[in-house]
């Protein structure tokens, strides 16, 4: 068939032929492109190593699960399905837009493979695709505008509003639509004023529309509208591809390349440096991030792929309480950064501390390092390795809060951030007549077991946590377990140390417990405290298999070893709370609730935020001591969760979690109405002995 | 600016149980914790920032036996350029006084514009500063928790004053300030901090490197002695409250309410 409007290839305007600007504008596009990309690469070369190209098949399974098959999206449904639509729509139009291009300069052109059968199916997608993009942008764009989710508000202190660049980008998404499909639609529509017979376009969609609305305009107008409309979308295509890198639509380029670089292992933090071994630790210079080029090129890649969805910030605990700090704001910041002192026209600036300057102490103090930021990123941006990094910056320049500074140096004198004595780490084993009714063996002198219970601090010295050390112990004898415990031999784990930037007295206390437990000779190692269970599964190498109490109980009911009671009160009603260190960090979710649901009658509801988005109750080990800025406790919210889910018995199995829910329980004035258990204690009370 | 910041190896209120040995000669050594005096290391954290702003040095210096090379460490850790530990048998045993004469003799032997003791060290009793002071012929102002430099002869110090309440006053340098907590916030040292300066060499100055004569300090010097340490009898009227935490917290609660201390 002819012919019947001339392609912007031959076409001429005022005696110039067009295709002159087929040629100029995606040279000048790309060409710009090339050298926006350039400079946004240099501070990724500058910045500190990482090591990102290890377990490569779970880094594939990644980027098919979570960047192609947008995982995490569903999980906010509306926005999820809206990012969805324009995702895959994204991709069935790459291929048009680029044949287009060629267009411009040859006409007609088809890509290899896409002339027969393939090609119209293809044409039927793009142009469905076209449209539920177009209806997506549209939606998307009134949601933003209009309604305004809480979620994309920024706060004053972080500038101005993003309402602007969201809507702008989402009218440029709809131009190349639109323009797409009117350079089509008015070719067709001019085919069958000629010929009364048109090429096939699939009902329903933009270009379909678009051709019936033009089928009786005069031709001329058609020529103009196919011409103007191809133009129209050649700028807006390179003006976008050069727009991206500019702000959060650099996702769009980066997601890809930030999902399969993202976390593979979780619970672990970042070595102080990668390469060097924690024996070199020593040699370095300067620990952690104090400037820039400290972070590491993944966290600067980061930084360029946040989109601004503001789902980290709306499940982090810290910013549902009102401390300083939202997760979408060190991105954020960071980014603006960047851009800043790595300007696209001129010199790279030097470089400043970030503490003071984008970053307050307090804001990087507030986070608990529970990890919802992370779960919920659908594009895989870390925080916990960046804020303990930029932590071990503050540790190395000495600016400690001195609520820290008094537990911190009483770890390292004691191993305990009370200051306790020593020997009094195993008081607990004969406090209140235990020892009668249930012997705890200290693991010296020649004293051996098959299982070693780390208490850790909290349990072993806390008068309220001492019962949960106490029930561990009775359990772990009710389950036929021949076990002891280090005693004064056994130092805190350091999880808390580690995560609070004190690298090298975490160093101290690892090698230290290391030595004992590998000389105690034990081949497996129980812990009740999700905490000391994180550091030792994933902080510590070299240990015999660690398990958490709750696996331990789960086995035993399981091979019969545990008998449970029926529930001795049927009245209540019991909820579980994930530990972030035992669900979110170990993927310990089955093992705790199982073994509540085996004792009989039990009536077990879930919170609306439960397994690996749970809400964090205020933090553990050196969390305890810091004196947050905050509106509220996050273990108020949290029983109000409960309560608000049917629940007057919070069950945990964290003993941080348990000292915060009994606090918030009489903070929130719910003494009475609720009550808080450990998982331990619960099940402890429950066995036929 | 030339700072000298005395300091003292103390045992950790927060990290010990202290009591009194069985002979009431001394409390329980056994099994303590050691670190540098809390006022001592807020006048260290002071010197720190006054040589940040107007430059010069800070040295610190310890009376007492090697152990005490490990406070000087920690406050070098903290930014403090120079370390000097004084140490000599004939020191051992020393009263007020004889703290006084020895860290006297060493801040002859320099050129020190300011000197800061902390307001007091574990023995409660806050007189070396004020006898430093006077030995040294040196203006004194003691509990200081501002210091402001007008120029290089004259600071402008606040001090805690009964109710409170804050006395300015302008003193004139060379001095002698006893500096109380509260001053600044003191920074973090941490592991890394001190294997830094682990080699650093401190020097050690005895009772012959700095002039002293013999039986001037020491327990032979020594003017005050301890006669006896013991737990004061209950009182009338004082009562132990026993319990757990919560318990005695409700207890006190109570009897709060009943004496019409609390409404």
């Amino acid at each position: 068939m002819e012919s019947v409007l001339i392609a912007p290839s031959s076409f001429t305007f005022l005696g110039i032929p067009t295709i002159l600007f087929s040629l100029v504008i995606p040279i000048v596009g790309v060409g710009l492109f090339a050298y926006i990309m350039a400079k946004r690469l240099a501070p990724l070369v500058l910045a500190a190593p990482d090591e990102r190209f290890d377990n490569i098949p779970v880094r594939v399974i990644n980027v098919v699960k979570i960047w192609l098959a947008q995982w995490r999206q569903p999980r906010y449904m509306t926005a999820g399905v809206l990012h969805i639509l324009i995702f895959f729509g994204f991709l069935a139009l790459g291929i048009r837009s680029t044949s287009l291009v060629i267009i411009g300069l040859k006409e007609g052109f088809v890509l290899p493979g896409m002339d027969g059968v393939i090609g119209h199916i293809y044409n039927i997608l793009k142009d469905y695709a076209a449209t539920w993009v177009l209806i997506a942008c549209i939606i998307a764009a009134v949601r933003r505008g209009v309604f305004r989710p809480e979620r994309y508000d920024v706060p004053e202190k972080y500038g101005h509003d993003h309402t602007g660049e969201a809507v702008f980008v989402l009218g440029v998404i709809s131009t190349l639509m639109i323009t797409e499909s009117l350079f089509e639609a008015s070719f067709v529509a001019a085919q069958f004023q000629q010929h009364g017979v048109q090429e096939f376009l699939a009902p329903g969609t933009l270009v379909w529309l678009l051709k019936n609305i033009l089928l009786d305009t005069p031709k001329e107008t058609l020529q103009t509208l196919h011409i103007v409309s191809y133009y129209i979308h050649d700028i807006t295509f390179f003006f976008f591809l050069c727009f991206l890198p500019m702000g959060k639509h650099f996702h769009v380029i980066t997601s890809l390349f930030n999902v399969f670089f993202m976390r593979t292992k979780r619970g672990n933090v970042k070595p102080v440096k990668y390469g060097i071994t924690d024996e070199q630790l020593d040699e370095v210079e300067s620990f952690g991030v104090k400037k820039l080029e400290d972070f590491t090129w993944k966290h600067i890649l980061d930084f360029y792929t946040c989109a601004d969805c503001g789902r980290c910030s709306d499940q982090c605990p810290a910013n549902a309480v009102g401390r300083p700090l939202s997760p979408r704001f060190i991105s954020i910041k960071g980014r603006d950064k960047v851009f800043k002192n790595y300007p696209l026209r001129g010199d790279f600036l030097k470089s400043e501390p970030l503490i003071g300057d984008i970053y307050e102490e307090d804001e990087i103090w507030s986070c608990t390092t529970c990890g919802a930021c992370e779960q919920e990123c659908p594009i895989g941006i870390e925080y916990i390795d960046k804020i303990v990094d930029l932590r071990r910056g503050m540790v190395d320049e000495g600016m400690v809060p001195q609520s820290l500074q008094k537990p911190l140096k009483a770890i390292e004198k004691r191993g305990n951030p009370w200051g306790k004595m020593e020997k009094k780490r195993s008081e607990w084993t004969t406090l209140n007549n235990f020892s009668e009714t249930c012997t705890v063996k200290v693991l010296e002198e020649g004293v051996t077991a098959d299982v070693l219970y780390f208490v850790d601090s909290i349990s072993s010295f806390d008068d309220r946590m001492q019962a949960i050390a106490q029930a561990t112990a009775r359990v772990l004898t009710a389950a036929d377990i021949d076990f002891g415990i280090l005693g004064k031999d056994e130092k805190d784990s350091g999880h808390e140390v580690r995560r609070f930037g004190e690298e090298m007295l975490f160093q101290n206390l690892k090698s230290h417990n290391t030595e004992m437990i590998v000389s105690s000779g034990v081949r497996k190692i129980v812990t009740a405290d999700p905490h000391a269970f994180n550091s030792l599964t994933n902080d510590y190498s070299g240990l015999p298999p660690v398990e958490h109490i709750s696996q331990v109980v789960s086995k035993a009911i399981k091979s019969g070893k545990l008998l449970l009671k029926k529930i001795e009160d049927a009245s209540k009603v019991y909820t579980y709370h994930d530990p972030c260190y035992l669900g979110r960090h170990n993927s310990v979710y089955e093992d705790p609730r199982e073994a509540l649901d085996a004792l009989e009658g039990i009536r077990r509801v879930e919170m609306l935020k439960s397994r690996d988005r749970s809400f964090c109750c205020g933090g553990g080990g050196l969390m305890l001591f810091y004196e947050p800025e905050e509106e509220e406790r996050m273990a108020v919210l949290r029983v109000k969760m409960a309560a608000n889910a049917g629940a007057n018995v919070i069950v945990t199995a964290c003993p941080f979690c348990l000292v915060n829910m009994e606090d918030a329980i009489k903070v929130a004035g719910m003494e009475g109405k609720m009550e808080a258990i450990d998982f331990v204690e619960l099940i402890d009370r429950h066995i036929i002995r | 600016m030339e700072i000298l910041v005395c300091v003292k190896r103390v045992p950790d209120t927060s990290e010990n149980e202290i009591g009194v040995n069985s002979a009431g000669t001394d409390i329980d050594r056994d099994d303590l914790v050691y670190s540098v005096n809390e006022w001592d290391n807020y006048a260290v954290e002071e010197a720190i920032q006054i040589v940040d702003r107007v430059g010069g040095k800070v040295t610190v210096v310890a009376v007492g036996d090697n152990e005490s090379e490990e406070v000087l460490r920690r406050e070098m850790a903290m930014g403090a350029n120079d370390g000097l530990l004084l140490s000599d048998d004939a020191f051992v045993g020393s009263d007020g006084k004889g703290i006084a004469t020895i860290l006297k003799a060493a801040v002859k032997k320099g050129n020190y514009d300011l000197v800061l003791t902390g307001a007091q060290a574990d023995a409660g009793a806050g007189q070396v500063g004020g006898m430093l002071a006077a030995m040294l012929d040196q203006p004194y102002a003691s509990l200081v928790n501002s210091i402001e430099i007008i120029n290089d002869k004259t600071l402008k110090v606040g001090r805690e004053i009964e109710g409170g309440n804050q006395e300015m006053n302008e003193i004139q340098m060379p001095c002698v300030l006893s500096i109380q907590t509260g001053i600044n916030e003191p920074r973090y040292v941490g592991i890394r901090g001190i294997r830094k300066v682990a080699s650093v060499e401190i020097p050690v100055l005895g009772a012959s490197d700095l002039g002293i004569s013999s039986g001037s300090t020491g327990s032979a010097g020594a003017k005050v002695k301890v006669q006896d340490y013991f737990v004061p009898q209950l009182g009338k009227g004082a009562e132990m409250l026993e319990g757990s935490t919560e318990e005695i917290i409700d207890k006190l609660i109570e009897l709060l309410k009943a004496k019409g201390g609390l409404k």
